[in-house]
Parts: C-alpha cells; sequence; structure tokens
C-alpha cells in the first residue's frame, strides 16, 4: 500500500518538475527573444526550413481534405435536400479547424521532430556545449530563430492551406457533384466571417509556439546518445500533436463557445 | 610576493543526484603553464572541466580565474569570462552545418563580431599553424579524418587568441602518429600564445609531453600534483599504477570487484 502512495507520489514529483522545467526553459527562450541580437541569417534559415519547404505537405493534405470533406457533406446532406450547405459547411469547417490543425500536425511532424533531432545531435556530440564556449548563447543562436520563425511563418502556411482546402471543396463540388461555380463561390464567400480568418491565423501563431517549443525543449535537453536522441525525437512529436490539439479546443471554446 | 595562479580550484564538489563526483577538489594552474590532469575514466575529469568552464555549476567550493570567482557567472559576465577561454573537445565538436573555415571563424564572427572577409582569412592562417592547407577550408566536417578533424577544432580552440586552453582528452581515438601530432601542435600554440593550457587524459605518452605539472584525480579528488619530472618518482602507489598501466594495485578497478 505503501509502496503504491510512494509510485504516485514520485510520479507527481516528476510530472511537476517536467512542468517546471518546461516553464523555465520557455521563460529564459522568450526573455532572450526581446532582447538583441537576433541571428537574422539563422532566422532566415529557418523560415525557409519550416515554411518554404513545408509548403507541399501541407498543401496536398489541404487539397485532399478539403475535396473529400466536400465529398462527405455532400453525401450527408443530399438526404434532407440540404446540398446547399456544402459549400459553406466546407469553407468554416476548413479555416475554422480543419486548415489550421491539420497544417498545424503536418508542421509538427516534419519540423518538430527534425528540430528534436538536430539539438539533440548537437546535444550529445558537444556541439551546443562548443557553442557557449565560444561566447554564443546556444538559445539565442539555437532556440531563439526556431520559435520565432515557427510562430511567424504558421499563419501565412495555415492561409494558404485554407486557401488549397476551400479549392479542393470547390474542384469537387463543380467538377463531381455539379455545383454551379459561381454559385459555389459565393456561398463560400458568404459564410465566411472575418472572425473566422482571425482565429485561424491566432490558431496558427499558438501551432507555430507549441510545435517549436516542443521540438527545441526535447532536443535542448536529450542525453544519452543515439537512444536519447531518437526518445527525443518521439517525446517531441507525441506532445506537439498533444498540446496542438489541446490548445485549438481551448481556443475554440474561447473564441466560438458562447 | 607570490603571483596569484591563473586558475584555482578549492573544496570544488558536484553530484548527481546519489553519485559523488567531485568530492573536493583542490587544484592550482599556474599561468602561461601546461597542467595536465589524469585520471582513469568516470574519476571526474571531464566534470572538473566543465565546472571551469561553467558548463556546470558546483555544489560547493570555489574556481576562481586570475583571483577573480567565476562560479555561477550569467549573462554578460559568463560571456566575458568565456572570451578568454578556448576549448578542444574530445570528439572535436565541430558544426557539421558549417564548412570548416566557418567552424575555425565562429568566435570571430558570432562571438566577437568580426566581418567574414576577415574572419576567414583568420580562420584559413589559424589552419595552416595547424597544419592543414587552404584547400581544406571549404570542406565539410564530415569529409575529414579524425585527426583533421582535431587539427580543425585546434585551430577553432586557438582563433580567438585565448588566455586559458582546455584540451579534453586531444588524442583519444587517433593513432599514435597522428596523437604524436597533435601533441607537438598543442605545445607549439600554447607556447606561441602564451596561454595557460589545462588538459585532461589518461594518455601517457601525451601527458608526458605537453606538462608542465601533472595532476592525478581519483574518485573525485586530486590525490597528487607535481611537475612532470616527478611522476615517476612520485612515491604514489595510485599514481605509479595509473602511469605503468598495471591492473594490479591500489586502484581497484569496478568491473574486478564485481
Amino acid at each position: 500500500m505503501l509502496d503504491a502512495f510512494a509510485i504516485i507520489g514520485q510520479s507527481a514529483i516528476a510530472f511537476f518538475a517536467a512542468i517546471g522545467r518546461l516553464a523555465k526553459f520557455t521563460g529564459l527562450t522568450l526573455s532572450h527573444m526581446l532582447r538583441p541580437p537576433l541571428y537574422a541569417g539563422k532566422f532566415a534559415q529557418q523560415l525557409m526550413a519550416i515554411g518554404y519547404f513545408s509548403l507541399p505537405v501541407v498543401g496536398l493534405t489541404a487539397l485532399f481534405t478539403g475535396a473529400a470533406l466536400a465529398q462527405q457533406i455532400y453525401v450527408g446532406s443530399v438526404r434532407f435536400n440540404a446540398e446547399s450547405a456544402v459549400a459553406g459547411v466546407v469553407v468554416i469547417a476548413i479555416v475554422r479547424e480543419l486548415g489550421p490543425v491539420l497544417a498545424g500536425l503536418m508542421v509538427a511532424g516534419r519540423v518538430s521532430s527534425a528540430m528534436a533531432a538536430e539539438l539533440g545531435t548537437m546535444r550529445v556530440t558537444e556541439q551546443i556545449d562548443a557553442l557557449t564556449t565560444l561566447s554564443v548563447n546556444p538559445i539565442k543562436y539555437l532556440i531563439v530563430p526556431r520559435i520565432l520563425a515557427a510562430v511567424i511563418v504558421l499563419p501565412a502556411l495555415v492561409l494558404v492551406a485554407n486557401i488549397i482546402g476551400v479549392y479542393g471543396g470547390f474542384v469537387v463540388g463543380t467538377q463531381k457533384l455539379g455545383f454551379n461555380p459561381g454559385t459555389y463561390l459565393k456561398i463560400t464567400v458568404d459564410f465566411l466571417d472575418q472572425s473566422d480568418v482571425y482565429s485561424s491565423m491566432v490558431k496558427a501563431g499558438v501551432f507555430g509556439f507549441i510545435l517549436a517549443l516542443m521540438g527545441c525543449y526535447h532536443g535542448f535537453n536529450s542525453s544519452g546518445g543515439a537512444q536519447g536522441v531518437g526518445k527525443a525525437t518521439t517525446d517531441a512529436v507525441v506532445s506537439s500533436f498533444i498540446l496542438i490539439l489541446l490548445a485549438n479546443l481551448i481556443i475554440t471554446i474561447a473564441v466560438f463557445g458562447t | 610576493m607570490t603571483e596569484t595562479p591563473k586558475i584555482r580550484l578549492r573544496g570544488v564538489h558536484k553530484a548527481f543526484g546519489p553519485k559523488t563526483v567531485l568530492n573536493g577538489v583542490d587544484l592550482v594552474a599556474e599561468k602561461s603553464k601546461s597542467l595536465v590532469i589524469i585520471g582513469g575514466s568516470g574519476t571526474g575529469k571531464s566534470v572538473l572541466l566543465k565546472c571551469v568552464l561553467g558548463l556546470l555549476t558546483p555544489d560547493r567550493g570555489s574556481i576562481d580565474i586570475d583571483g577573480k570567482s567565476v562560479v555561477g557567472l550569467t549573462g554578460a559576465a559568463k560571456t566575458k569570462h568565456l572570451e578568454h577561454i578556448g576549448m578542444l573537445f574530445q570528439g572535436g565538436a565541430l558544426f557539421d552545418s558549417l564548412p570548416v573555415w566557418r567552424n575555425v571563424a565562429f568566435g570571430l564572427i558570432e562571438g566577437q563580431g568580426m566581418a567574414k572577409a576577415e574572419a576567414k582569412h583568420e580562420a584559413i592562417e589559424n589552419l595552416r599553424r595547424v597544419g592543414l592547407t587552404p584547400d581544406v577550408a571549404e570542406l565539410s566536417p564530415a569529409e575529414l579524418s579524425g585527426g583533421m578533424q582535431k587539427r580543425v577544432s585546434l585551430a577553432r580552440a586557438i582563433a580567438t587568441r585565448p588566455d586559458i586552453i582546455f584540451f579534453d582528452e586531444p588524442t583519444t581515438g587517433l593513432d599514435p602518429i597522428m596523437a604524436d601530432v597533435i601533441n607537438d601542435l598543442i605545445v607549439d600554440r600554447v607556447k606561441a600564445l602564451g596561454a595557460t593550457a589545462v588538459t585532461i587524459t589518461h594518455d601517457m605518452a601525451s601527458a608526458r609531453k605537453i606538462a608542465d605539472h601533472v595532476a592525478m584525480i581519483f574518485k573525485g579528488q586530486i590525490i597528487w600534483h607535481g611537475p612532470v619530472g616527478d611522476i615517476d618518482s612520485s612515491g604514489n602507489a595510485h599514481v605509479e599504477q595509473f602511469i605503468n598501466g598495471r591492473a594490479e594495485g591500489p586502484i581497484e578497478m569496478e568491473i574486478l570487484k564485481a
């Protein structure tokens, strides 16, 4: 019985210690964001790595999801003679939820893991220690450019994902389901509210912060050689996914809950 | 009046959880002299070095450089402290995302703000000083042999003309001839810079070649310290066993105790 209490206690302490370490790392990163120097070259490099090179995977995901969504909504709504809702539901679903969430998850899978693997390898090969001995702050040089770039570039990626996702629905709606293109576009525009776009961009920024923070945190603090780097990569992706979905729920309730 | 030692450690303790690694280290490194710390694997040599560098914070004790405490330095004070220090890591710790010349010039460009063209010229000059030709400058570290990587790492360590240079197992993993080349380079470069050198190694050939003074660490304490010429008549059973590489003696290998 006492052993059970000890296990629960140790788990609770370990959990709160992990939260504390993450909070400290986040605070340190944010404080360095506000102080010069900003390594502009590293920042530009990360904008390309996170944004430009994620475009194909994000674009294809949005295209196929938008197209499938239009087909599914049509099948569901035709039973109630509500086919005209297809364009409206597609645009709302894509812009409010699927665009930011799918883009966030796809980029997390691609970028968060890469960050954790790269930083983890740098940690176990003492490259991060080497940075420190060369009078360069590793948080400022390695972490700040990645997180800043992700926060800035994710909204742009989500904007593109939203447009491509809606286009996927438009293609299926007009080419397969027989909607008039002009009518489809008019309903799309009529249904879309400015606040939908704003919430989508806010979500994207938050997701960018989460996925970069998780990749950097787990990679930066990895230990134990190749196995440690592998664990850091897995932890980065899993924690990014969970936190993105949790943050999405919180923002959705906060914005659309009333 | 006696001269203030370049580096002085008094009663330095460091533990990781229940494992005590440094157990009251007292050590002095004289200015412009070469101190070699010898000891078996797991005796605390690397932890000692990292404490002096500020990569780890000791639990207790003091570490003074030029008479000033360097324990717990942060921010600008830590950066200033590290500006006077060069470090050659055991595995080289070269940045694999950068070409060789950028590795060598890293401290000059990112740490001291030197213009890239000037820093590249300086880097090539430093590569020449460690016996590497300018065509190596554009290669990636992954394209170099182990010996060449050590030389590049040495060139990086001396590029900022530091007052103190640390060498962590500089000859580990090298063939005897290349190890001797690295030893000669270390002696030559340290003398040319007039720097204080602290080397940790378990390679006695290296220790005899590099050292002015030798200290032996065992179970987290310095058990012998003296001029390199006295090491063969140290009168210390631990030192005699270690320098002669005997399995029998007061140093019990953990594997034999099991």
